[in-house]
């Protein structure tokens, strides 16, 4: 049984982009390291990339005990077959007993391959991890020290707690911004394990002709102030209004899902479990009903200022103040208030 | 070059715009109060598949994993213009996580035969994983390209597309055959064709033509075969397979499949912290915003 054998380390992929690691890895390498550390194992991060040795020591930094570097220049951007393999060979060498993604584009298309390959659950977009044991009924036995896997499910309206009952390592995917960063111990020490690559056929399959990073038009991560829109602000002409008061009050814009899903905004304006967390001072929410996935992409903010005409939509619950009337009537209300001041 | 081209799709409760009336007062979710839909992003893979059979000739057949009544979709792919359709159905598939699901799929492409290409939505709108489709292309052994927004051209057998990465956008380039996941592009789905709807709406599967003769004296085995023939003539013929159908291993489907179980499942308590109530008059929202001055959370 898995559980009388000695119990693998915890793992974190390390997505990294030209030399910078992205936020995500670094949130899950603290959050990896409470879990190790709860568990008694090692914290070990996997960092795939082209002269990516620089990094290490950071890695370091921030809690990792040893680090899994793959270097070669086929890796520099990520591939699905190529990274896969290396990933799925170190798996099956070391035998990790959990290993932590980031649910970005990269993570959420490497690690359901990886699952794949090793037969591994993997569960995306967990809000919250712990350890606790794990009564399984269909199968009478108890597993011990599981990794609890949560998660908001069916839009939002319930939270699920998943197991994976089978051989190691449990996967799962976490959001930027939802596993608090720490600071880094200057000076940590640790080792690193280097990982020979070699090319396979394979990895010609797919090939990277252009590539471009937009600097975010949106910058809601950091905004102090977000006025943001739901499926109730009723097209993209409705969504100028929005735009209007961001702008008034010196705020960025965002976005409920079902807005961005109508095609009114674009992705990067998405607040909520699908797309950023965010902490900023202020939140307005407008014509947003406020599913689970929304309010756990803002539910710390600072003041929130829910603004819907159905007086039972979730969002305020979460709210400080709360407008219940038609946002075309009630915004253009606030932006009048603002400008008299 | 024509492409043959594989969409598989997903027929989902509609949690888009859920309202209050959705939760049973124990707070848990009526699923009954909530519309079956196709999943929005397999209508985007739909299109996006039906667009290249319209510039590179081929066919498009889509098939779908769930229960009898996911044939509702797969009539509106027919509408949409699809050529061909298949309900993978059978309650040994139930309870799949996406591994199982996963493995499921990839036993009715293998079925299916030859084929070019394979279009999933990105993930669907109940469970949100996006597992699906690289799970898919890792079962079949098959390349990926996920996060499509567009694709630029197929040409010597290699597509070439546009995709989101994090923080921006990617031109990459695939052997084909090959596995796409697409997100929501330039194009919306298009509706169903009028005269298609018409035509199709008969289109059914050997169970629905079985319950359809459920209750009259229609025992000749012979009627039955000769019924079908007529449909499948006709293009009305949704392939229906099973378990058995599709030789899967009864411990790699379904719940005995799914390495991932729920532990349990909380509703999500809607119990406020209790708000200041703002009356929507001008007086009032001044007020609002002459208090948010003073507290310096507005500036």
């Amino acid at each position: 049984m898995s559980s009388k054998r000695k119990i693998g380390n915890v793992w974190i992929f390390i997505e990294q982009d030209e030399g910078r690691i992205a936020d995500v890895s670094l949130e899950l390498v603290c959050k990896g390291r409470d879990l190790a550390r709860r568990l008694k194992v090692k914290t070990e991060a996997v960092l795939l990339g082209s002269e990516v040795g620089g990094l290490v020591q950071s890695l370091h930094e921030y809690g990792c005990d040893n680090v899994f570097v793959a270097d070669h220049r086929r890796l520099r951007y990520f591939s699905a077959l190529p990274y896969t393999r290396v990933i799925v060979d170190l798996v099956r060498q070391h035998r990790p007993n959990i290993f932590l993604f980031g649910a970005t584009p990269t993570g959420r298309s490497l690690a359901p391959r990886v699952a794949s390959k090793l037969l591994a659950g993997l569960t995306a977009d967990c809000t919250e991890l712990r350890i606790d044991d794990f009564e399984d009924k269909s199968r009478k036995q108890t597993l011990h020290d599981k990794l609890m896997q949560i998660r908001p499910a069916f839009g939002g309206n319930i939270i699920a707690t998943i197991v994976n009952t089978w051989e190691d390592p449990q996967m799962v995917t976490v959001r930027e911004g939802v596993m608090p960063l720490r600071d880094p111990e200057k000076g940590r020490g640790g080792a690193v394990t280097e990982v020979k690559f070699s090319e396979q056929p394979e990895d010609l399959a797919v090939k990277i002709i252009e590539r471009s990073r937009e600097v975010k038009s949106s910058s809601l991560k950091n905004a102090q102030i977000i006025v943001s829109g739901g499926y109730g602000v009723g097209g993209a002409a409705g969504f100028k209004l929005i735009e209007r008061l961001a702008e008034v009050v010196g705020g960025a814009v965002g976005a409920s899902r079902a807005a961005v899903d109508a095609g009114w905004v674009d992705h990067d304006h998405q607040v909520g479990q699908t797309g950023i967390t965010v902490r900023p001072r202020l939140y307005i929410a407008c014509g947003i009903s406020g599913s689970v996935q929304h309010r756990a992409g803002m539910a710390e903010s600072g003041k929130v200022i829910a603004i819907n005409d159905d007086p039972e939509a979730p969002i305020f619950s979460v709210a400080d103040y709360g407008i219940v009337g038609n946002l075309h009537e009630v915004v253009p209300k606030l932006i009048k208030a603002y400008k008299e001041k | 070059m024509s492409l043959t081209i594989l969409v598989f799709a997903k027929q989902v409760p509609d949690t888009q715009n859920i309202t209050g009336q959705a939760m049973k007062e124990d707070g848990t979710v009526n699923r009954a109060a909530l519309p079956a839909i196709f999943n929005p992003e397999d209508l985007c893979a739909l299109e996006l598949a039906l667009q290249l059979r319209e510039s590179h000739g081929g066919k498009v057949v889509v098939g779908t994993m769930g229960p009898p009544g996911a044939t509702a979709i797969l009539r509106h792919a027919l509408y949409m213009g699809a050529d061909e359709t298949i309900l993978v159905s059978d309650r040994k598939f139930a309870g799949a996580d996406t591994l199982a699901t996963s493995y499921t799929l990839a036993s009715a492409a293998r079925r299916y035969g030859k084929f070019d290409l394979i279009v999933c939505g990105r993930q669907a709108i109940d469970g949100d994983t996006a597992q699906v489709g690289p799970q898919l292309a890792e079962k079949l052994d098959l390349p990926q390209l996920t996060y499509v927004e567009e694709v630029q051209s197929v040409e010597k057998g290699r597509l070439r597309a546009r995709c989101l990465i994090d923080g921006g956008h990617e031109i990459a380039e695939t052997a084909l055959p090959a596995l796409l996941t697409v997100v929501s592009g330039e194009q919306p789905p298009r509706p169903a064709g009028a005269k298609r709807l018409m035509q199709f709406k008969k289109a059914m599967t050997r169970s629905e033509l079985m319950a359809k003769h459920a209750n009259s004296n229609y025992e000749d085995a012979n009627l039955l075969a000769e019924e079908e023939e007529a449909l499948r003539a006709k293009r009305l013929w949704i392939h229906e397979w099973t378990a058995e159908e599709l030789g899967t291993e009864s411990e790699r489907i379904g719940l005995a499949g799914s390495p991932t179980k729920v532990k349990n499942i909380e509703s999500v308590v809607l119990a406020g912290k209790g708000f200041v109530n703002i009356p929507p008059t001008d007086q009032d929202i001044g007020k609002l915003v002459h208090e948010l001055i003073e507290e310096h959370i507005l500036s």
